[in-house]
Formats: structure tokens, C-alpha cells, sequence
């Protein structure tokens, strides 16, 4: 098994457009790295230069010691698990999975050992002989991992693989592909801009946006210790939420709502304050109201959504803001509540470069 | 059944006899002696000399032409036939890969000039053509015969649509499998284009069978005659020598030259329509 290393990896298409803007990354040996970031980011681009599928424009990448640049994808020690499966629909699952070892003139015993091993991991064992139109969504997308596995790469490929499955599947394919990995122990790239799936699959993250890594990490280090703006609002779900203020040297302000607790930030300056949901408690002695505009029951908790009482959002509308309680927080709709936070929990970020201050 | 259903089928029924009665007017007529049909014209019953005619058509020498019997006429006109659309599958299966697959500067001016020559039938290049082939010294050879007509804009134009909609993952997952250009060609495009082929062969096939200036130009030997022209010639040869016009043997001349064609579309016609209406890859 071997690492990744990218090194000021950059793409620029012909027409100029700058897809990959100078990214670096050591991704060690057996690790699972997920790209994550909103769609038009570049982090399935970034993923097909590592895969050979586009050019680098400059910078290197490395496979263990080896750089790969100009390495053909056969080549690479690579396999790939596409967002559409993409398996040859002519072939039986069998064809599908023995393809590429074909093309490397394995024999034939050692293909078939290579393709029932497999076919049994995987649980397909009892489909090798059908053609993929007989075969479900998650049965396509085992074969597809199937392909992948019998090839024994050095690095795993999957750009966006359960985006096609409904959210049972994709939940129940996620836990498998995380222990699958954590049994063959081969460095993974994900792609996924779901993060949900980014955090729960990820030993390490790497949030990309507009074709730079803006912070990498472990998941719940980008949770609780956020670099950007950007990186907060992606990552958490409900999201976190982002409160316009600005400083007078003693307390947050925004419209008639005062929050004390800050020091040290930049007066005059367009902040802005993140509270992550779960963070806010509901408290009668509270440094703010909310009046309630919705409550969403999820069974084991509640999120209760409501407008920010005297503080407007930078369109002057009423600010919403999101709460997470137990399920007996029940408040009837607009109703008020009080709610306070531990002002060291929260973030407070530049408003014009993203920039994370507290 | 209710009115409209009846309304339907009396146009259905009118249209399938206006298409079909004259093949069996010809069928009729050419199983009766060449006495009854010069004199009572032609015929809507079958007559007692199926067995005599088509016998003499395509087995007895001089039963047609002076030495060259149906059989071998047949077996040039299948052959052009066969020889045609196999030619201009792959030429056009070919010529659409490099095409669609391969970044070459001029691939899409090129794939124009090849859609425009669309617009030039043969009977536009019949003359450099015959020239060209003539110096060659492959007048009344099969070579001479097909490989002229194969290139083909129809079906490269088919073929570049078709694979315009094959999903590029499986071009790049065939990569990442290690697959050659030609690999993926005969591997994976191949076996998808499966019934787009068995449609165009049969069109072509058909288109072929059907060949008369070419051919009727390219041969000057009565044994590579091909059908379509040996029914031409048929009349010339019959009316020689004052003897009574045969056209019963024409009439079964023409029955057997619709019969390969017709055969073809019905053996095939499955994979045919499949070829034609399927859009799921």
C-alpha cells in the first residue's frame, strides 16, 4: 500500500477557466480522504487527475514514490467507482468484474479466484452470470466496487458512488464501504458532496471550494475548529447558523440585539457570528428571543426554527436561526423563547475574507 | 368490433392489397406458359408451370441468358449485397470512433465534408469512379464491384450519433481497466452497437441488392451479371430470334430478386426495429 502525495496541483482548461487552483495534500497509506465541497468546486476534477481521466497543468502528483504525471490510468494502480456505476452493459457481472484483469493477461485461474473472492465480500456471489440491467441499484453498485476490489489497487477511487441509491441504501452502503476499506486497508479518495456521508466516512476531510482546499482535517476537528466561514457553514448539518453583527468594542451588535461575552475583535468591521444549533439552549434568563416559526420532529430530537427578535438579516428580513432540543422541546408556533450560549463555543469570522477571528 | 375499428381495418386491408397484389399478379403469371400470357395477359390465378419455369430459370443453361443461369446471377447479387453492407459497416463503424473518440484537429470539419458527400449520389462520380477503377484493371471483379460504393455518410453519420450517446464513464472506466483504442472498439462499442449493425446491414443489404448502374456498368462478363440487371437483360435476350417474348421467366426472374430481401427483413426484423426505436444503452 502507498500514499498520495499532490504537490501545487494545478488545472487550467484551455479556455482558461481555472478548475484546480494550487492544491497540496499528503494523504498516508490506508487512509480515507474525502473531497468535499458544493457542486462546480472542482473536487471530482481534482479526483479524475489523480484517476488520469484529465491532465495535470502543473504541479506533481504521486502514487508511494512514484510520480504519475504522465502515467497512462491502466497504469496507475488505480481503480475507479463511478457515480453512475458505469459497467459495460453487455457483460455479465462476471465480464464486468474479470474486464481489466483480462486486459492485464492474468490467467485464468487466478481471475476467477480474484472475482469469486470478491463476488463473496461483497455478497454478489449468487449474480455473476446476470447481465447489470437484472441487478438493482445497490446490487450495480457492489459490482462496480466488485470491479474495483479484484483489481487490488493501490488507491480506490469513488467519485460521488451512492448519489444514485435511494437514502436507505446509501446509508446502509456507506457503513459498508467504511468497513470495507478498514479491512483491505487501501487508500481511499472519496468524492461526495454530501456531509453527511464526508463525515461519517472520513478519516481525514478536505473541504474544496472554487478549486482550492480551504481546510483539511479530521471531521470533527473542521466541526468544532472551523478555519473559514465556508468551512462552517458546509460542514454540520442542521447548519450552523451565521449572524451578521458588527463590534463597538463591548458587545455584538445587530439591530437592537446586544451579545456581551466577546473581546479582542476589530471595531467597525462587518462580522459575522456563528452559533452552531446545538450549542443554543433554551434558557429564561437568555440573552435573546426567538419567536417560533416551525418545529421539525426527527424522534430522538427536535429542531425548532424561528426569527431572531430584533435583529434583521442583511436583506432587512427577519433572521432565521435553527435550535436543537430533546423531543420534549414542543413550542407552539410563535411562541417565544429565551435562548443563551456560551459565548466560547461560538465563532466569529471576518465577513469579507471568511476569515475565522474567535 | 365497432365502426371505427371496421373504418381502420377496410384501409388497412385496402393498403396491404395495393402493395401486395402486384408481386402476386407477377407470382401468378409467371407460373403459366408463355402462350397463355401473350394471349390472355396477365394472370391472377396460378397457373401448372411453376415447377417448369423456375427449373429453367435457375438450373437449365440458356434457360435465361445465353449460358449464365439464375443461380449464378443470385450468387453475384448476394454477394454484392453481403459484400456492401459488411463493407460499409465497417468502414462507417470506423470512421465514427475516430470521429467521436479521437481529438484530432479537422474532426469535425472532416465529419462535415464526409455528412456532404451526402448530397453527391453515385450517378454524380460514376465516371472518374468507373475510370479510376477501370485503369485499376478491376472492371468485372467483385473488388471492383463493392469496394467503390462502401464509403458511406449515412451510416458513419448513424454510427457518430449512436456513440455520442454511449456514456463517457465507460470509456473512462474501460481506461482505467487497462483497455486499448481498440479494445474498448471491439470490447465495449462493438457489442453495445449490437442492433444498431443488424439494422444498418439490412438496410444496406437491401440498398446493395438493389444496385443497378454500377454494376450494370462494371460488368461486361454475362457471368457476373447480378439479378436486377439480368432482369433487363432478360427481355433483350428473349425477344432475340423471333421466338415467343418468355415473360413468364422474367415475372420469376423479379419474384426471386424481392425474395433474399424480403427473407432478410423478415428474418431480422426483430433486431431491425430494436435497432431503429432502442435509446436505453
Amino acid at each position: 500500500m502507498s500514499g498520495v502525495t499532490l504537490k501545487s496541483v494545478r488545472k487550467t482548461y484551455p479556455n482558461g477557466a481555472e478548475a484546480i487552483r494550487g492544491v497540496d495534500m499528503d494523504i498516508k497509506s490506508g487512509e480515507m480522504i474525502v473531497f468535499v465541497g458544493p457542486s462546480g468546486c472542482g473536487k471530482s476534477t481534482l479526483l479524475r487527475m489523480v484517476a488520469g481521466l484529465e491532465s495535470i497543468t502543473s504541479g506533481e502528483i504521486s502514487i508511494g514514490e512514484r510520480v504519475i504525471n504522465d502515467v497512462s490510468p491502466s497504469e496507475r494502480d488505480v481503480a475507479m467507482v463511478f457515480q453512475n456505476y458505469a459497467l459495460y452493459p453487455h457483460m455479465s457481472v462476471r465480464g464486468n468484474m474479470s474486464y481489466g484483469l483480462k486486459n492485464r493477461k492474468m490467467n485464468k485461474t487466478e481471475i476467477d479466484k480474484r472475482v469469486n473472492d470478491a463476488a463473496k465480500m461483497l455478497k454478489i456471489d449468487a449474480f455473476l452470470d446476470r447481465q447489470p440491467n437484472q441487478l438493482s441499484g445497490g446490487q450495480r453498485q457492489r459490482v462496480a466496487m466488485g470491479r474495483a476490489i479484484v483489481r487490488n489497487p493501490q488507491v480506490f477511487l469513488f467519485d460521488e458512488p451512492l448519489s444514485n441509491l435511494d437514502a436507505k441504501l446509501r446509508v446502509q452502503m456507506r457503513i459498508e464501504i467504511k468497513k470495507l476499506q478498514r479491512r483491505m486497508d487501501v487508500t481511499s479518495i472519496y468524492v461526495t458532496h454530501d456531509q453527511t456521508e464526508a463525515m461519517t466516512l472520513a478519516d481525514r476531510l478536505a473541504v474544496i471550494n472554487e478549486g482550492m482546499v480551504e481546510q483539511m482535517g479530521a471531521p470533527m476537528e473542521l466541526y468544532s475548529d472551523p478555519k473559514t466561514l465556508f468551512v462552517a457553514s458546509f460542514i454540520g448539518a442542521p447548519q450552523i447558523n451565521l449572524i451578521p453583527v458588527t463590534y463597538d468594542g463591548k458587545t455584538l451588535n445587530n439591530g437592537d440585539l446586544k451579545l456581551a461575552g466577546f473581546t479582542n475583535l476589530p471595531e467597525n468591521t462587518d462580522l459575522v457570528l456563528g452559533v452552531r444549533p446545538d450549542v443554543l439552549t433554551h434558557n429564561t434568563a437568555g440573552q435573546f428571543g426567538l419567536r417560533v416559526d416551525l418545529v421539525e420532529q426527527h424522534g430522538g430530537e427536535n429542531l425548532v426554527y424561528g426569527a431572531l427578535k430584533g435583529a434583521k438579516n442583511e436583506d432587512g428580513d427577519e433572521l432565521e436561526i435553527c435550535l436543537k432540543g430533546g423531543k420534549e422541546m414542543l413550542p407552539s408556533l410563535d411562541e417565544s423563547l429565551q435562548l443563551s450560549f456560551d459565548p466560547a463555543t461560538a465563532f466569529v469570522f471576518r465577513k469579507d475574507t471568511g476569515e475565522r477571528l474567535i | 368490433m365497432n365502426r371505427s375499428s371496421i373504418t381502420t381495418h377496410l384501409i388497412l386491408i385496402c393498403g396491404a392489397l395495393f402493395m401486395t397484389l402486384p408481386v402476386w399478379v407477377a407470382f401468378a403469371t409467371s407460373t403459366h406458359a408463355p402462350e397463355t400470357i401473350l394471349r390472355e395477359g396477365l394472370q391472377i390465378l396460378p397457373g401448372g408451370h411453376f415447377f417448369e419455369t423456375y427449373n429453367e430459370v435457375l438450373f437449365v443453361e440458356g434457360g435465361v441468358m445465353k449460358k449464365v443461369t439464375a443461380t449464378q446471377m443470385l450468387k453475384n447479387s448476394l454477394i454484392l449485397g453481403v459484400g456492401f453492407a459488411v463493407g460499409k459497416v465497417v468502414i462507417s463503424m470506423l470512421a465514427a470512433y475516430a470521429i467521436v473518440y479521437f481529438r484530432f484537429r479537422l474532426a469535425v470539419p472532416l465529419f462535415w465534408i464526409i455528412f456532404m458527400t451526402l448530397l453527391l449520389p453515385l450517378e454524380v462520380r460514376i465516371i472518374p469512379s468507373y475510370e479510376v477503377v477501370a485503369n485499376m484493371g478491376l472492371l468485372d471483379t467483385y473488388t471492383g464491384l463493392i469496394v467503390p460504393l462502401i464509403a458511406s455518410a449515412t451510416g458513419t453519420f448513424f454510427f457518430r450519433q449512436f456513440f455520442r450517446s454511449v456514456p463517457d464513464e465507460l470509456l473512462e472506466a474501460a481506461r482505467l481497466d487497462g483497455a486499448t483504442s481498440w479494445g474498448f472498439f471491439i470490447d465495449i462499442l462493438v457489442p453495445l452497437s449490437k442492433t444498431m449493425i443488424a439494422a444498418i446491414l439490412i438496410i444496406m443489404f437491401v440498398v446493395g441488392w438493389n444496385q443497378y448502374l454500377w454494376p450494370l456498368i462494371m460488368t461486361t462478363k454475362e457471368e457476373n451479371y447480378t439479378l436486377v440487371i439480368g432482369i433487363k437483360q432478360i427481355y433483350q435476350v428473349l425477344n432475340e430470334g423471333g421466338e415467343l417474348p418468355q415473360f413468364q421467366k422474367a415475372f420469376a426472374l423479379t419474384i426471386l430478386a424481392t425474395l433474399p430481401p424480403v427473407l432478410v427483413v423478415l428474418v431480422f426484423q426483430n433486431w431491425f426495429v430494436k435497432g431503429l426505436v432502442e435509446s436505453e444503452k
